[in-house]
């Protein structure tokens, strides 16, 4: 026992797979630890904040403000007139409004703004320029004015009689220390209802984890059970047995799979029921396979020998037959639980997924992104993080299955 | 003296495990045979007899790994050959190579004409389908296999006759040494008696200059090869001719090897068995002295500490013990109850 | 050094009892038209004591013939009698009763074990059989040990082994061990040696002669070996296509065959003393 497992963890396979397991199963635990905020709370109003830090405009207004003399290198004006709007001002200068050229220094900012406001009026049509340029004159003059005003804005509050009294006025010039005021870091940005979309996805893991376990648990648990049966009794048993299993196999699980969601209803929908319902319609394959494992060890000499010292047929199967294909009921889980977790994903992108406003799954996640369009306005935090979390467990869980068949049947190697 | 076919000087060789040990199966074995001749090897399961037909055929692939020693065909040395140029101008031209399972490796949609087409087109020989087809239909009439088979596939014949065909195809280009590895034990014994059959006549007509025979069943070798080595733990115990192995066997394991010997012949029923306690040892780490030292009834303290050399006796017998052929043969005349010290030639 | 002692059937001063006997006994394997039958209507009686072979090639029924003695699949017609009684197993606890006297030795020593068991288990389980369940632990301990020896085994060497950490030979040696506290009346070999080398096969053939001296055993003895049978048996039968071609002691069935098969399959198989004929092959 020993042995074999430092046999699966000598497999460069199962291994890689492991470790990126075991990330997710760890991010998931230690997570919350820190971050103990509701997964669902909606933090901002709107829809599909990008990734990034965001600080309270609120607090921002309310509280102190510095008037900082801002380098006139990095005054609005400044930051307006780019070396091609300089270009473009000097042209306008020299060829409409005919100022001669040793009268204009580019390099002075102030000089140049107010020799453009002596020259340039908005209502006269120049000669001698495009329409598209006389509009973009007409822009840059605009945004020059703007640059120019130092006026603030004025926050005012109602008062007793329904007057509006101004209490505060923030100038241009005015900053706040961003240590005095709220901030959020967003790493994944937010959701459709402004929920942070990495503590979501962690919680969302979290659950599909325990529906793919409980899926995984179910079908492995049916399937090993009816296989064994089947497998070791054959006969009428098995006719019977196999003839169920065949009547799943036919009809698509996936059409099973909704009919049962849905018609268990909305309320009665939740993490577990999910769970049990892809559970319940997934074991075939498992007591197929087990069943033809069980076959061919049913006539293994050290299977006839324990049935000629007189062993009960449940002894034979739990220790002389079970223990055989344990490696193999343990790989064939791990597959139904990445597939339970994959189906879950497809049941909730159909809107059949567990009904709740608690807590989120990575199928549901996915299906709000998809409702509000987020894959259409280029939002792609909503949806991208769950698209790569659904394959890194996917791949994972499968790349583990692999190792173990490598390690169980060494003939497949190389 | 005849034309020395095969000839091997000390080829150690070895396989590597999953787990990235090493086995040494073959470990210092040397071996002469001259054209017209066949050596046969018989040990038990695990001593490296079928490692050691790998090896004899100087292509080596993972697991298996060449560590030194020569290898010459007719003159030709192939151990220090590319594996690729083994493959090409070696295999099936000079060495045939016949496993116990071959005649699995038949593909079933295949003709059996096609191996045969295959086997030649894939040495570089230009003839036509007709030529081909004369061709082997002669070696099959020659070697007594109906012509009919080259129009069959593998699945319609039984298999015995496949175990034949493919004998027949691998020395359709008349290789000079052919290495049988257990031919013949997959089959029933009267398929077994026809396999054997034909590879004699191989011998006879020429098509084969001398052959390799490896076999557990010793009164089989008796009765197919001119000369019987002895193998345990990946080396020569004994070579003799097979009169002398199989009735006065020197080496005390080659002797409780063929005190082991059933045949369904009168006597037999009083016929006193040889029985060996232990198991052979591991060659991940084989013993520092005499390998077969922990099983041997005759064994001294000397034989734990120091590994015997392979050395010649009479024309041409080799053994490889401390103790002298006289002591020996005095020892096994008395029974085996005193236990003699082996002779100190090395101190 | 092995040595057979009894080169006949213990001559005992009454008529030889049989032990096992068979009447048109017969297997077919699957319906309709794809019918195989493994074994043909044969009769046969075996001697309580004696060692019998029974030889064919693969294919002729042997084992098939040896399943339905040791009551692992069912016949479809003829009867089987044990101790002069038809036998009876046809429910779980007349089943136990009758393999408390028939027991088998598989031919594969390394699948005859679960190996998820320990040898002292295996043992255990021996002692649980036959009702020794209750017995105080030393004398369990002595008994497993007196059966551990039989088989030059030490059995305080093997209390925590896996049966998987013993070669072939003391794998196979373990289960005549195990024959040995089960001290069943009959005991089916089927192959056992076949699977083991050449130098510890003498050792297991010693012991099972001892077995069938020390506790009266009937042994059936299934190989492919004529020669092998010839060396063990009293009574030898030769077996082809499911059925009995040729019954007798080895010396008279061996030495002088009578029926074309026996002579073609004594013929074919390799001598050391006499010459062996290669041209005299059947096309």
């Amino acid at each position: 026992m020993k042995n074999t497992i430092k046999q699966v963890f000598h497999s460069g396979k199962f291994l890689f797979g492991f470790i990126i397991f075991m990330l997710i199963l760890l991010t998931v635990i230690i997570y919350p630890i820190f971050v103990t905020a509701d997964p669902l709370a909606m933090l901002g109003q709107g829809n599909f904040f990008k990734p990034g830090t965001y600080a309270s405009i609120e607090e921002s207004a309310l509280s102190k403000s510095y008037t900082l003399q801002i380098p006139k290198e990095f005054s609005k004006l400044e930051a307006v007139l780019d070396i091609e709007t300089r270009a473009e001002i000097q042209q306008f200068l020299i060829n409409q409004a005919g100022v001669a050229e040793s009268e204009i220094d580019v390099t002075d900012a102030e000089g140049l703004v107010s020799l453009w406001k002596a020259n340039y009026d908005q209502n006269t049509k120049y000669a001698g320029l495009t329409t598209a340029k006389r509009k973009a004159l007409k822009r840059l003059d605009n945004e020059i004015t703007a640059a120019m005003k130092d006026s603030g804005v004025i926050i005012a509050e109602k008062d007793e009689e329904g007057n509006l009294k101004q209490s505060k006025v923030i100038k241009d010039t005015d900053y706040v220390n961003i240590k005095d005021v709220t901030t959020k870091t967003f790493v994944l940005g937010t959701d459709n209802f402004g929920r942070d979309v990495l503590t979501e996805l962690v919680a969302a893991t979290k659950s599909s984890l325990k529906i793919g376990l409980l899926a995984g648990l179910i079908a492995t648990a049916i399937g090993l059970l009816l296989g064994l049966l089947a497998g070791y009794m054959g006969g009428l048993a098995d006719n019977i047995i196999i003839f169920i299993t065949n009547l799943f196999t036919v009809i698509p699980s996936f059409v099973i799979l909704i009919l049962i969601s849905y018609s268990v209803g909305d309320s009665a929908r939740g993490i577990a029921m999910v769970g049990i319902i892809i559970g319940i319609t997934s074991w075939p394959w498992t007591t197929r396979s087990v069943r033809s494992q069980v076959i061919s060890l049913r006539n293994r000499d050290h299977v006839n020998l324990s049935k000629l010292s007189g062993h009960s047929m449940f002894r034979i199967i739990f220790t002389d037959i079970l223990p055989y294909i344990a490696s193999y009921v343990v790989m064939a889980m791990i597959l139904q639980i990445s597939s339970g977790i994959l189906a879950e994903a497809q049941l909730s992108m159909i809107g059949l997924g567990p009904a709740t406003t608690k807590t989120a799954t990575l199928g549901l996640m996915m299906q709000w992104a998809m409702q509000y369009s987020a894959h259409l306005n280029g939002s792609w935090w909503a949806y991208f993080p769950v698209v790569i979390l659904i394959a890194l467990i996917s791949f994972s869980l499968n790349l583990m299955n692999t190792g173990l068949d490598q390690v169980f049947n060494p003939q497949l190697r190389d | 003296m005849g034309k020395v076919m095969l000839e091997v000087k000390d080829l150690k060789t070895k396989y590597v495990t999953r787990f990235h040990e090493d086995v040494y199966a073959v470990d210092g074995v040397s071996l002469k045979v001259e054209e017209g001749k066949s050596l046969g090897i018989a040990g038990e399961s695990g001593c490296g007899k079928s490692t050691l037909a790998l090896s004899l055929m100087g292509y080596y692939f993972a697991p298996l790994h060449y560590i030194s020693g020569d290898i010459i065909v007719d003159g030709q040395t192939i151990s220090n050959m590319k594996p690729d140029d083994v493959r090409r101008k070696i295999l099936g031209n000079e060495i045939a190579y016949i496993p116990q399972a071959a005649m699995n490796a038949l593909n079933p949609t295949q003709k059996i004409i096609r191996f045969i087409e295959d086997v030649i087109h894939a040495h570089g020989i230009k003839m036509t389908k007709k030529e081909i087809y004369d061709m082997a239909r002669e070696r099959f009439a020659e070697l007594g296999l109906p012509e009919e088979v080259l129009e069959k596939h593998a699945v319609e014949l039984s298999g015995g006759m496949k175990q034949r065909t493919v004998i027949a195809i691998s020395t359709i280009l008349s290789p000079k040494v052919l290495i049988a590895d257990e031919p013949s034990s997959a089959l029933d014994v009267t398929s077994q008696k026809m396999v054997i059959r034909m590879m004699r006549q191989l011998m006879e007509k020429g098509y084969i200059k001398s052959m390799i025979f490896i076999t557990h069943e010793l009164p089989l070798l008796y009765n197919v090869t001119d000369d019987i080595a002895v193998m345990y733990a990946g080396q020569f115990v004994e070579l003799g001719t097979a009169k002398e192995m199989v009735f006065d066997p020197v080496h005390p394991y080659a002797k409780g090897l063929m005190g082991s010997i059933i045949v369904p012949e009168e006597g037999m029923k009083a016929h006193e068995l040889t029985a060996l306690r232990g198991t052979p040892p591991n060659l991940k780490n084989p013993p520092k002295g005499c390998r077969f030292a922990p099983r041997c009834p005759y064994a001294v303290p000397t034989c734990t500490a120091m590994a015997p050399d392979e050395k010649e006796f009479e024309n041409g017998r080799c053994y490889r013990c401390l103790m002298s052929v006289r002591k020996l043969r005095e020892v096994y005349a008395n029974g085996n109850e005193s236990k003699p010290e082996p002779e100190t030639e090395f101190d | 050094m092995a040595t057979n002692q009894n080169q006949s059937p213990k001559q005992n001063s009454t008529e030889p009892k049989p032990c096992l006997s068979g009447r048109g006994l017969t297997k077919v394997f699957g319906v309709g038209k794809v019918q195989t039958v493994a074994v043909d209507h044969v009769d046969f009686d075996f001697n309580e004591g004696e060692i019998i072979s029974i030889v064919g090639e693969s294919g002729s029924g042997k084992t098939t013939l040896s399943k339905m003695l040791l009551g692992l699949i069912s016949t479809t017609e003829g009867t089987i009698e044990y101790q002069g009684k038809p036998r009876d197993i046809s429910t779980n606890a007349k089943k136990k009763e009758y393999w408390k006297n028939i027991q088998p030795i598989f031919q594969d020593p390394f699948s005859s074990y679960n190996i998820f068991y320990k040898i002292d288990a295996v043992l255990d389980d021996c002692l649980n059989m036959r009702g020794f369940k209750n017995l105080p632990e030393e004398q369990k301990i002595q008994m497993k040990t007196e059966a551990c020896s039989f088989v030059n085994l030490k059995y305080a060497e093997l209390t925590n082994k896996y049966p998987f950490e013993l070669s072939g030979g003391q794998m196979q040696r373990l289960m005549i061990a195990r024959i040995f506290l089960l001290k069943p009346k009959i005991l089916m070999a089927d192959e056992p040696t076949s699977m083991i080398d050449a130098c510890s096969r003498a050792t297991i053939l010693d012991m099972l002669l001892k077995l069938r001296d020390e506790i009266n055993m009937t042994i059936i003895f299934i190989t492919h070996d004529i020669g092998l049978a010839y060396y063990i048996s009293d009574k030898v039968y030769i077996m082809e296509h499911g059925k009995f071609v040729e019954s007798g002691s080895a010396e008279d069935v061996i030495i002088n065959p009578q029926a074309d098969y026996t002579k073609r399959l004594i013929s074919d198989v390799p001598k050391i003393y006499e010459k062996w004929d290669l041209d005299t092959v059947a096309n």
